[in-house]
């Protein structure tokens, strides 16, 4: 009898990742890029659609919009670079070849810092190069049989092309190396990135190996994930289905399975994989792309704080915690509204309760907004999370009474600090009337009294709650818990 | 009235006589379509003939005219290859797959004729896309060539050839990927230009080898081939080869003589292969030049010539099947629609669009760009190129032409080489150098050789068509090969 010692599995993840490009025109013609909600068809000329004899001109910010990717993720970006044909016959496919760049991408290595429940890992990229879309093909049954129907407004699309090495342990390293990617991508303002609008697509290459073997397994590759959490259950059921199929002695079949959303499981697309040979040469239409240094140096020039060095600032800076600054950074536009609150409010040491308010109550209103909603689309401003900010720190009105001021200025986008005003909402740190109302709230509530008088700490939280509410909660609550207690120690 | 036009005329003197108002640009139209349709029945130099488009155009062209204004092209009738995109006009690239297919706009060359006032009359036969050395391979039917019907013109270009050299139209337009141009010229007893590779715009021209096509003008002299090029040469935004390199008045060299033009012979070029006859007439139009000034090296080498012909037929094939892949079926053109899936109707459309000659090139560079063989032949390949490159760039760093037979033989029997395409390419033995390269270069009339025409070769520098016209504009004053005609039985 032999003894099974069950084998500890490592799933090794590469990504590709086609991301659409934010240009003006197409990659190569001077079509509109946007195809969003169009007509289809209509954005559309002889060279995207591959008419005889047409030919293909550079769309120059497309490989500025590439080499700043590129800069930003660390890329070498070399001083010669080509495009070539990428040959297979597919009816999305206009000429009968994409354009692409083969064995010189304009951007080569780099690497991306992922952060996975507190650890941090590097994933280092293989290249990212440039390419054309495709038409899209949309499939239809009428019954009688099915048809398929072309839209060519997609076609000629920039593409952008990220590869990854095989750096990744896990789905959620892999989720999170999206994200992170998608952030970067966004913050770059070079793409929509949105994966339901298929601007952001990616594919993933998977192997098992036991853990501390150097061979890579059998490559498994998945395709339609249509979102970060799709990517991590599709490996993570992968991990599971091929740890079972090797523990039962069997082997992995090398094929491309399709990720099934409703069941969260993975389905053989094509059993083996297609002896496909593309036949890249290169693209004799045009002339190889030279990229000057001081090309490059330009564009890295354009490069925004990205959100790694402005989470590193925010926290520096402004005192925010990891998880607030991650939190605050999450978009350029928040980060930037942020900033602007703290500006508004005149000094630095108002950011962390901007910070409070921006995460807390002014997330909850806009969540009311929408989905997507941003402080843009609401009457208030930065200077007005930046007014509360201030008025909550140096003591002019309380917390309770900010919530109260906030929603006033989601309601009329008047300034806090002339609600505050209008309404006569200062705090109330006058002793007398704090006394009075104490003196009620006691008289008011036995049963507290006799909770806290027999050793109940927290009643005296619900005591102060009714002081606050008899003072329209303006009452300092401080000054409110220490007339409490002079009253109900001091009686005893 | 167009039986008073003397239609026999370079394109310069009718430009003179429509000045001169001794004839409108519209009779002239009327005439010329009467003698080509007249010819047709013998020459098929033709797959569409455009009436309507070029009685509209003269009609313009008088309306300059009489305005004092337009050029040298303004109301002359031209012929342009059907493998150059016309706006309305079907553009059949010879090919039963294109047969029905009518682009939505002309092409940047037709563009800039059109602009110049010139008057298309017709889209010429060709080789289906361009792909061949006889304009047998044409979907509809082959041309013959004027000097004997039983023969060939030459191709690709036959028809634009043939049409010039029958005095059916003054000018044409062909495109030169192998010799396309200037092979035709030569058979038909005319001249014709290949421009250096990024002179014209390729822009609406049905694509066969990206990296050697140009398109350039066929004349009946020098200057009607200088002015051609002067309208259709120059940078297009719309073709990323095309250089930004001015376009100069190519007539400039023009009156210069032949004194001190230093010819590189290398006699690679007259050696095996090449018909007596041809040989005979090359060495005395050697002799014309030498006796007239110009100085005649005969110790020249480009020793990687001799690796054109191989190069070209990995290269040209290795492009061709890129660019024909777009006919599929699915968007214009011939479409086999009867099949069980879209694979298989994309297939049976490909089998039954295209002619025998064009699948064989596809499959060729469909195998040269294969996995696993893509460094043996098309890198290889574009290695040598470099090679042949460099050499024609050490030959003419101290020779200002490479002179050679244009090619092998003269125009060969209709089907004599139709079963035997080795046979077939060898034509373009002496002219394929020249795309490989990418230099400009202009077949020159040189005499005759058992009464069929006999074209002179000559290779120069990038950019340096000037100098090539000039030598031709020189050598056309001391012989006058190029004023010979054919007689075309009566019709």
């Amino acid at each position: 009898m032999t003894t099974a010692t069950r084998t500890d599995y490592e799933v090794v993840v590469g990504v590709e990742v086609h991301v659409q490009l934010k240009t003006r025109s197409k990659m190569f013609c001077a079509c509109p890029r946007d195809y969003f909600d169009t007509e289809p068809n209509t954005h559309v000329c002889p060279v995207c659609l591959g008419m005889p004899g047409m030919l293909p001109v550079i769309n120059e910010q497309a490989v500025a919009f590439t080499i700043l990717a590129g800069l930003a993720l660390g890329c070498e970006i070399p001083d010669y670079s080509k495009f070539d044909r990428k040959n297979y016959p597919y009816p999305d496919l206009m000429k009968g070849y994409q354009i692409s760049q083969y064995d010189q991408p304009l951007c080569v290595g780099g690497a991306l810092e992922i952060e996975v429940a507190g650890d941090h890992r590097t994933v280092n990229l293989e290249r990212i190069h440039l390419e054309e879309d495709t038409a899209r093909l949309l499939h239809r049954d009428d019954g009688a049989g099915g048809y398929s129907l072309l839209d060519v407004n997609r076609s000629g699309v920039p593409l952008m092309e990220l590869v990854t090495k095989p750096d990744l342990r896990s789905g959620a390293e892999t989720a999170a190396f999206l994200r992170k990617l998608r952030q970067i991508l966004r913050y770059l303002d070079i793409s929509d990135a949105d994966m339901e609008k298929g601007s952001f697509r990616f594919d993933v290459n998977l192997s098992l190996r036991p853990r501390g073997e150097e061979r890579l397994g059998t490559k498994v590759e998945l395709k339609n994930m249509n979102s970060f959490r799709a990517a991590q259950r599709g490996i993570e059921f992968e991990v599971e289905r091929q740890t079972a199929i090797l523990e039962a002695g069997g082997t992995i079949t090398q094929e491309t399975r399709g990720f099934v959303d409703a069941t969260g499981e993975t389905a053989s697309q094509r059993s083996k994989e297609e002896a496909h040979d593309y036949r890249y040469f290169p693209e004799p239409d045009l002339p190889p792309l030279q990229v000057s240094r001081e090309t490059v140096e330009e564009l890295r020039a354009r490069l925004p704080e990205l959100p790694d060095a402005k989470r590193e600032r925010f926290e520096r800076d402004y005192g925010l915690t990891h998880d607030e600054a991650i939190a605050l950074t999450e978009t350029r536009e928040r980060a930037d509204t942020f900033e602007a609150a703290v500006d508004a409010s005149g000094d630095r040491k108002y950011a962390r309760a901007a910070a409070h308010w921006f995460m807390g109550d002014v997330t909850r209103h806009l969540s009311d907004l929408g989905p997507e909603a941003e402080l843009s689309d609401s009457k208030v401003t930065p200077a007005h999370v930046g007014d509360l900010a201030r008025l909550v720190e140096d003591g002019t009105i309380t917390g309770s009474t900010a919530k109260d001021v906030l929603d006033a200025a989601f309601e009329t986008g008047e300034m806090p600090a002339a609600i505050v005003e209008a309404r006569g909402l200062r705090q109330v740190k006058d002793e007398g009337a704090i006394d009075e109302a104490a003196r009620k709230a006691i008289e008011a509530n036995p049963k507290a009294v006799a909770d806290y008088r027999s050793g109940k700490e927290a009643a005296i939280k619900f005591l102060v709650g009714q002081v606050m509410r008899e003072m329209r909660g303006r009452a300092d609550p401080a000054g409110a818990t220490e007339a409490l207690r002079r009253h109900l120690d001091g009686g005893a | 009235m167009p039986d008073t036009i003397d239609l026999d005329v370079p394109a310069h003197e009718h430009a003179a006589r429509l000045r001169a108002g001794d004839y409108t640009a519209r009779t002239l139209a009327e005439a010329t379509l009467e003698r080509v349709r007249a010819q047709e029945p013998s020459l098929h130099a033709y797959i569409t003939l455009t009436d309507e488009l070029a009685l509209a155009q003269a009609a313009a062209a008088d309306e300059r005219l009489r305005a004092g204004e337009g050029g040298p092209l303004t109301g002359i009738p031209i012929g342009v290859k059907d493998l150059l995109s016309t706006k309305g006009v079907r553009t059949t690239a010879a090919s039963k797959m294109l047969e029905q297919f009518t682009p939505v706009l002309d092409c940047t060359v037709v563009q800039r004729i059109q602009e110049a006032g010139a008057v298309i009359i017709g889209k010429t036969n060709l080789d289906e896309f361009a792909m061949g050395s006889s304009t047998e391979h044409s979907a509809f039917g082959p041309t013959h060539n004027p000097w004997d019907l039983d023969r060939v013109p030459g191709g690709s270009s036959g028809g634009s050839a043939a049409t010039v050299a029958a005095r059916g139209v003054p000018l044409s337009l062909g495109t030169d990927t192998g010799g396309s141009i200037r092979q035709p010229a030569a058979l038909c007893g005319i001249l014709g230009l290949k421009p250096t590779y990024g002179r014209v715009s390729r822009f609406g021209v049905v694509a066969f080898a990206s990296s050697l096509d140009q398109v350039g003008p066929f004349g009946l002299d020098a200057e009607d081939v200088a002015r051609l090029l002067g309208v259709i040469a120059g940078h297009d935004p719309n073709d990323s080869t095309t250089a930004p390199v001015p376009v100069p008045d190519y007539t400039e060299h023009f009156g210069r003589g032949l004194g001190g033009l230093r010819v590189g012979v290398p006699q690679q070029f007259l050696g095996e292969g090449l018909d007596d006859g041809v040989r005979q007439a090359i060495e005395q139009a050697i002799g014309v030049l030498e006796a007239n000034g110009a100085v005649v090296d005969r110790s020249v080498t480009l020793p990687s010539a001799d690796a054109a012909l191989p190069v070209y037929y990995l290269i040209a094939p290795s492009e061709a099947s890129a660019n024909l892949a777009r006919y599929d079926g699915v968007k214009y053109g011939y479409s086999y629609t009867s099949g069980a899936s879209v694979e298989e109707e994309m297939s049976l459309t490909r089998g039954g669009g295209f002619g025998p000659e064009v699948k064989r090139r596809i499959m060729l560079g469909t195998y040269a760009l294969s996995a696993g063989y893509y460094d043996a032949y098309y890198l290889k390949a574009q290695k040598v190129r470099t090679l042949i490159r460099r050499e024609f760039e050490a030959a003419l760093s101290d020779h200002d032409v490479i002179l050679s037979p244009t090619s092998p033989s003269t125009a060969f029997r209709l089907g004599e080489k139709l079963d035997d395409p080795y046979a077939m390419y060898l034509n373009d033995l002496y002219t394929i150098p020249a795309n490989i390269a990418g230099n400009a270069a202009i077949s020159i009339p040189a005499g005759f050789a058992d009464g069929l025409p006999v074209g002179l070769h000559l290779a120069g520098r990038p950019f340096e068509e000037s100098r090539l016209l000039g030598a031709a504009h020189a050598y056309a004053q001391l012989t006058d090969w190029h004023t010979r005609q054919p007689s075309l039985p009566a019709v």
